[in-house]
Formats: C-alpha cells, structure tokens, sequence
C-alpha cells in the first residue's frame, strides 16, 4: 500500500466518482440545503465528520463483529444505526453550540441520519475491501466530494435568483435542470477510469 | 372525520414529497423503467404506513435526545421484516418487491415524515398522512419511470414503442433523471397555475 494508490481513491471519490452527480448518492441535501454557500458549508462539514468516524467505526464492527459471528446479513441494520447514533450525537452537539445553524439546517440536519452517501460510503468500504485506511482516506474524499458539489450548487444558485425562468419552471423545475446541467459536466470526467 | 380526510389530500397533493425536495435520493436511481417507480412507489407506501404508526405509537416513549437512532432501527427493522415475509409468504410479489424493500431503509421520505409528522401526531392521522404521502410519491416515481422509460428506451411498462433500436443515454444516467424530474415538476405547476390562477409549488 502506498502514497499513490491512496491519492487515486481519493480523485477517484471526488471527482471522477462523485457521489451526488454520478451516484445520486445523497440528493436531498444536496437539493434542500444548498441555498446559500454558509449552509452549503455547514452541511458539508457535518456529513464529512460523520462519514469519516463512521468509515472507521463500521470497518471496525465488521472486521471484528459481523465477520467472525457471520452476522453479515445485520450489515445494513448495523451500520445505519451507527450511523444515526453519530448523528444525534452532532444534533444534540449543534443545537447547544450553535442553535442559529440548527435552525437553518432544519429537517435536513436529523436526515443525515437516513442520507444515501453516508450509508453507502460504509458499505462501499466493505465491498471494495478497502483495509482501515483507505476506508477513512475514501470516506473523507467521498464527503468532500459532496461538501464540494453542494458548495458548487450554492454557487449556481446564487445566480439563479437573478435569472429569469418561464412561469413554470420558476422555483424547484429551474433548480432540478441546473443540477442536470451539471451532472452533465461530471459525467464528462467519468471516462477518467482509475484502476 | 374530514380532519383525517384532509391530512390525506394534503400529503398527494400539495405535501407531496417531491415540492419537498425529499426522498429523492433512492427515487432518481429507479425510475429508470416505469415499474421500477411503481414498485419503489408502493414498497415506500407499505413501510411508511407502518414506520408512522408504530411511530407515532411510541412517540411518547421515545426520549428526544435518542429518537435519531430508535426512529432508524423502527424503519430498517420494518423494512427486513416486509422483505422477508414477503419472501416468505409472496414469493412471486418478492422477485419484484424484494430489490427495493431494502432501498427504503435510506428513503429519507419515511424518516421525514417520523420526524415531522408521526412524532407529533396520533395513530390515526399518521395512518391517514402514510397513505397520503405514500400515494402521492407512488404517481410522482411511477410519472417520472415511465418518461425516462419512454424517451431513453423507447418503451413505457416493457412495451415497446419506437422499435427495437430506440434508445437516449442520457435519460437513463442522472442528468437525465434531473431534467425528467425539472419537466414534470414544471408541467404539474403550469397545470396548477391554469387551474387554480396561482403557482404554489417549491419552497424556494
């Protein structure tokens, strides 16, 4: 294992294989919060916390737990549980320390609990067979890949109040053929095929 | 009695999860075919129905700073259990029910709606707003399946209807179940704002 092989998981988690634009991975948020970039920001910022802890945690559970009791078919159950355990642990962190980014967050804060690219960084770790660092090296690009297309929407965003859609298409159709557009984008880089 | 008729209409219709922007996520990766937005639809129907009554039953004994993770295992266990009864006793419903009963597990529509709504209402009305909201997100998936379906295969529930040859990537890759999405969201406001003079859908 070396330098190298890490760096290519992480390009390949954070742009290439993009979660939000080639997985559809984790589209609520991406959709719900990302209406002004300090939101963006801090929503980006919880999902990586969580995402990385849980990487080590869930590897840990199934290296040393599911495997050796062949429990694996309580994966899923498992791993999301932990993952809503860390969850409410930053929710009830947030809401004490900072009640204004509670506020902002709403809904979407608790729904990280149930946010597709949190499980599916876990399970991809056990899939990919990944040992204990390139799990924690993969589940932090995969987040930073979604703070960064979060922060990217944000940005569109702020000029889409200014744009001038149909009737129709004002509000949430505009927002959902942006997000196309650049998904779009992404999939030009998906050639990129790292192996 | 029009109280639980009411929260029932709401959730098809102006509830709706998608103006709520949520439960997308599972929702894009099947609509590919227009019975995979059906069996999606019906799968997150069936555990919701569930999920928000037992909720809302035990929303009493659920401490607050826990409800996080009780409200995720009430969900996922749910989910397991449809699976394998299904498996069990429809085998046959099970070949087309089973791959999307685990999906649900991340719909955080069923999570949405614990939070929002069954933890703070009665057993009843939680019932009513399952049925409303599942049944709303059932006709938007099976919608949008079946236009990705028709304009990236050609067919519309396995028929074909271009020929064999017909096909556009794009609709069936995300950018594709963006746009789809865009468009019907865009067609359902026109036909709100014709009939009822206003547009009220989105929340931005």
């Amino acid at each position: 294992m070396n330098i190298t092989s890490l760096l290519l998981i992480a390009f390949a988690a954070i742009v290439s294989e993009n979660f939000v634009f080639t997985h559809y991975f984790g589209i609520c948020p991406f959709l719900g919060v990302s209406d002004k970039p300090s939101k963006a920001f801090g929503m980006g910022a919880i999902v990586t916390f969580v995402i990385t802890l849980s990487s080590v945690l869930t590897w840990l559970l199934d290296r040393y737990v599911l495997n050796p009791f062949s429990l694996t078919y309580l994966t899923t159950v498992l791993f999301i549980t932990v993952i809503a355990v860390l969850v409410q642990a930053v929710e009830l962190f947030i809401k004490k320390k900072s009640p204004a980014l509670h506020e902002k967050l709403g809904i979407y804060l608790p729904l990280t609990a149930t946010n597709c690219a949190v499980l599916e960084a876990t399970l991809l770790n056990i899939q990919n067979g990944f040992n204990l660092l390139e799990a924690i090296v993969f589940g932090f690009a995969s987040a930073i890949g979604f703070t960064l297309a979060l922060l990217i929407f944000a940005g569109v965003r702020e000029r889409l109040i200014f744009s001038n859609p149909p009737k129709a298409f004002e509000g949430l159709p505009i927002l959902l053929i942006s997000a196309g557009l650049i998904a779009m984008a992404f999939s030009g880089l998906s050639g990129i095929n790292i192996g | 009695m029009t109280h639980l008729k009411y929260i029932l209409t709401s959730g098809l219709i102006q509830n709706n999860p998608f103006f709520l922007l949520i439960g997308i996520c599972p929702a894009v990766v099947v609509t590919t075919s227009a019975i995979g937005g059906l069996m999606m639809g019906l799968s997150t129907l069936l555990v919701l129905l569930f999920s928000n009554f037992f909720i809302s039953l035990l929303r009493k004994l659920i401490p607050s700073w826990a409800r996080i993770p009780c409200y995720v295992l009430i969900i996922a266990s749910l989910a397991n259990a449809f699976d394998l009864l299904l498996q069990a006793f429809f085998p046959t419903l099970s070949v087309n029910l089973g791959v999307y009963l685990p999906l649900t597990i991340v719909n955080c529509l069923i999570f949405a709606r614990a939070e929002m709504f069954a933890s703070k209402n009665g057993p009843l009305e939680s019932i009513a707003d399952g049925l409303g909201i599942g049944l709303g997100f059932t006709c938007i998936l099976t919608l949008l399946g079946m236009m990705r379906e028709i304009l990236g295969n050609g067919s519309v529930f396995g028929i074909e209807l271009f020929g064999k040859h017909f096909s556009l990537l794009i609709f069936m890759m995300p950018a594709g179940a963006f746009f789809c999405l865009g468009f019907l969201i865009a067609i359902i406001q026109k036909i709100a704002s014709c009939r009822f003079g206003n547009t009220q859908g989105g929340n931005q």
